[in-house]
Order: C-alpha cells, then structure tokens, then sequence
C-alpha cells in the first residue's frame, strides 16, 4: 500500500460546515490542528492517556486522538475555541484565571473541555466527584488542586442561579 | 506516534462487515470505540490490512429485555451501559464496575462489545461477564453462534471468536433476588488499569454463601473464574475462620503474572484481600 488514501469528509466544527479530503489514517486533532487550523486542542500522548485533546463530537467529550477524522464524517465536532466564542464556559474560564488553575497551560484545552461535560450535566458534585470527572485529564504543573477549586466554584456558581 | 497505512471501510450493513470478515479474516480489525485500538495503531503495535469501521450497524446498538435476558449489544458505549436504568436494576454488578473503567471521555466512546472481544486481562467487563455466566453472541458469515462467557475467554487477549466473526452482542441473565454482586478493583488511580480486581456474584442468605462466582481480572493473562475458590466458600458461613482455606483455594486457582505493578505473591496477596472485602460486603449486601 504506496498510496495515502484519503477520504472526502463533510461535518459541522464550531457550527461552520467543513468540507475536506483526509487521509483515513489521519486522527481527529491533527485534522482539526493541520487542516482547519483550531491548535486549540492539544496533542500530548497520541494514545489516550493524557487528556490535552479532548474534543466534543456529537454532544460529548472525547479524546480527539483516538478517533480518526474519517469516523466525524456527518458529526458536529465542537473544540475549545467554539466553546469559548459561544461563551459557553465563560465563567470557568474566569475561574480558572481567577483560582490560578494553569501554569504551562498545555492541558488547559482539555481540563476545559472535560469540566465544561461535568457543568453541563447540571449536577451538585463534590470535591471528589470533580476529581474523579477529571481523573483522564493530566496536568504536570499545577497539581491539581487550582483546577479543581475552579470546576467547583463555577460549579457551585451556576448552581445558586 | 501516527497510525499506519491501511484500508478504511465503513459498511452499512452487518452483512457487509461479515462479508469483509470472511474476506480478510486476521488480515483485518473490527474498529468499534477505539480506544484500545487507536493507542495500537498510533503507536504501530498493530498494522492490519484493513479497518473495519463498525459504528454505523444499527442493528448492534441499543441495551434491552429480551426472552428473559438483558442484551447488550456490541456497540452500545460504556457511557450507556451506565446511564441505563435497565442495567441499574436488572446488572448491578455492571452498573457498579462501569465507573471503573477508565474516564468519562472514553466511555463516552468505548464499546461495551469492543471490552469484551479484545479481553483485554485487566479489563473490567470480561470479569464481570463471566461472573454473571453470560452469553457471547458471534456472527459470521457461515452464521450465528452462542459462546458461553465460561468458555470465551482463552488467553492473554485470546478468544473463542473466529477471526471471521464479528461478536454483535452479548446476553446476561439478570441479578436474581436472592442473589448479591460485588464489584471491586485496586488500582493506583482513579480510572488506570486494575493491579488486582474481582468481579462476584452469589446466593447469600445471613452469612451463608452458595452459588458463588469469583471472576478474577488484572493479575492473570485473562479473566479467571476460581473454581477452587467458589469450591471452598459455597454452601458454608462466611466468617473470620473461612479465611484461611479461600487463601489457599485462591493460590491453587491464580498465577498471577509479575509485571511492574508488582511481583506474583505481592498480586496474590491483593486478590486475598479483595476477596475477603468482598464477601464481607456481599453478607452486608444481604443483610440491607
């Protein structure tokens, strides 16, 4: 097998119809960093352990890794640019300057993306709770602890509401 | 850390995958959730031929009662095997390990079939299958078989699927109400692959334990049933004194493979202490 084989895709990312050519073997992140240009979401391990490029594709959070581009064939993918510009998790973000929840802030996109499930779920959720939502999520500076007073407080925020 | 060449196909039909089956037959893998298959690909552990993308067969989705049994079928993903309020009351044992497996992204995605046909040896569906005595449905092109959960699991990632098969559900019969499950799982962190596991499910009336199955997970090259084990806890009190011929029952029944979590005795020595956690919770089980 010489040639690449590609692919035509059609999908919806952050609510604009894509259409392209990808090689099949081609995973869902470097499609959406190489090709559309969201660098957004983060590539760190490339095998599922990491967390920096989840993505959500038809309403829920994924590793974008290890979902080829082929497969989000007729899916709505949705990365954290598309979140931030719908404002979605505008308060979270605030939070997580406000509590100091990134240093490097490689695995920002990710955290984000995750904790933004765990908001949307609507739930009360303890400290626990959180810690557990974000167990597939590394981080290697801030020793979790800012991230998880982040998710919390936005949280407990939304909740009073 | 980028996958390999290979041909993508993505049938529309279950006799598409079958015929692409019998067509390539090792020389092709199933892609269902992927996220044990991906990793392997992005890492060129594994180089098939030809990928066989199955998320688009209805036909092998949807969790329900059916004759008595609640079938589960391949491709329903790990998320909806533990949002569903069938498998809450009829598997408790399912809905009790589904939080084990790995985090909330790749349960979003993961398949329910897609653990059960790789068997993987520290994965906590295989056990918790053989625990109940389901059933493995697999499908070719030569026709539909049952396998027993008892007989599917061979070896280290090694099944009683042809590699012309494709497995398009799986059939387990539904906590019985004089019966109990316990799930229980040692791992360094929430979510990371088990050091040592246990998958159990028994008749348990005051401290009397009968019909017990003990499926073992993460220190063998498979999900282990304990026959000895089961042997020396059936049809007697549980109690401080049990414990004693269940460790010996459990080390004639496991071997388990040394590997970075841990030397062979040191993982006995968890599978002892899980088990005994976990029949003291299943007389507490019965108890409330």
């Amino acid at each position: 097998m010489s040639l690449e084989e590609t692919a035509t895709i059609e999908l919806t990312v952050n609510g604009e119809q894509v259409s392209a050519v990808v090689p099949v073997r081609q995973h869902l992140v470097d499609f959406l960093r190489t090709e559309i240009g969201l660098t957004g979401s983060h590539i760190g391990c490339e095998h599922g352990i990491c967390g920096a490029c989840s993505v959500r594709v038809d309403g829920a959070v994924v590793r974008g890794c290890l979902m080829l581009a082929v497969q989000a064939d007729g899916a709505t993918v949705e990365t954290i640019e598309g979140l931030t510009d719908t404002g979605e998790i505008a308060d979270l973000q605030e939070k997580f300057v406000e509590r100091n929840a990134l240093q490097c802030g490689y695995c920002t996109p990710g955290m984000l993306m995750t904790a933004a499930e765990l908001l949307k779920a609507g739930e009360p959720a303890t400290r626990e709770d959180i810690r557990e939502f974000l167990s597939g999520n590394f981080c290697r500076c801030t020793g979790y602890h800012a991230i998880v007073d982040a998710v919390d407080a936005t949280l407990k925020q939304r909740l009073s509401r | 850390m980028k996958a390999p060449r290979f041909h993508y196909v993505r049938p529309e039909s279950l006799e598409g995958v079958l015929q692409l089956l019998a067509e390539h037959g090792e020389d092709a893998r199933i892609l269902a959730g992927g996220q044990s298959l991906m990793p392997t690909l992005n890492m060129r552990l594994s180089q098939p031929k030809v990928l066989i993308d199955i998320n688009r067969i209805d036909s092998l989705k949807g969790i329900a009662l059916r004759d008595g049994m609640v079938r589960i079928g391949a491709l329903a993903r790990h998320v909806e095997v533990q949002n569903s309020a069938l498998v809450v009351e009829k598997l408790p044992l399912i809905a009790e390990a589904m939080p084990h497996v790995a985090h909330v992204a790749v349960r979003n995605r993961g398949t329910f079939g897609g653990s059960i046909a790789l068997a993987d040896p520290s994965a906590e569906m295989p056990a918790c299958v053989l625990a109940l005595g389901a059933s493995i449905v697999v499908e070719s092109v030569r026709g539909r078989r049952t396998i027993a959960a008892d007989d599917f699991f061979t070896g280290l990632y090694e099944t009683a699927r042809e590699p012309d098969e494709l497995l398009v559900e799986v059939l387990i019969p539904p906590q019985q109400p004089d019966h109990v499950s316990v799930f229980m799982e040692l791992s360094r962190r929430h979510g990371d692959f088990a050091i040592a596991g246990l998958a159990c499910y028994a008749r348990v009336a005051g401290e009397l334990i009968n019909e017990a199955r003990l499926a073992y997970f993460g220190t063998e090259t498979r999900p282990v049933l304990a026959t000895r084990t089961m042997a020396s806890v059936n049809g007697k009190v549980w109690s401080t004194a049990s414990h004693g011929a269940v460790d010996a029952a459990l080390g004639e029944d496991l071997d388990p493979i040394p590997n970075t979590f841990g030397s062979a005795a040191m993982k006995l020595h968890h599978q002892r202490v899980l088990t005994r956690r976990a029949l003291d919770a299943a007389v507490q089980r019965a108890r409330a």
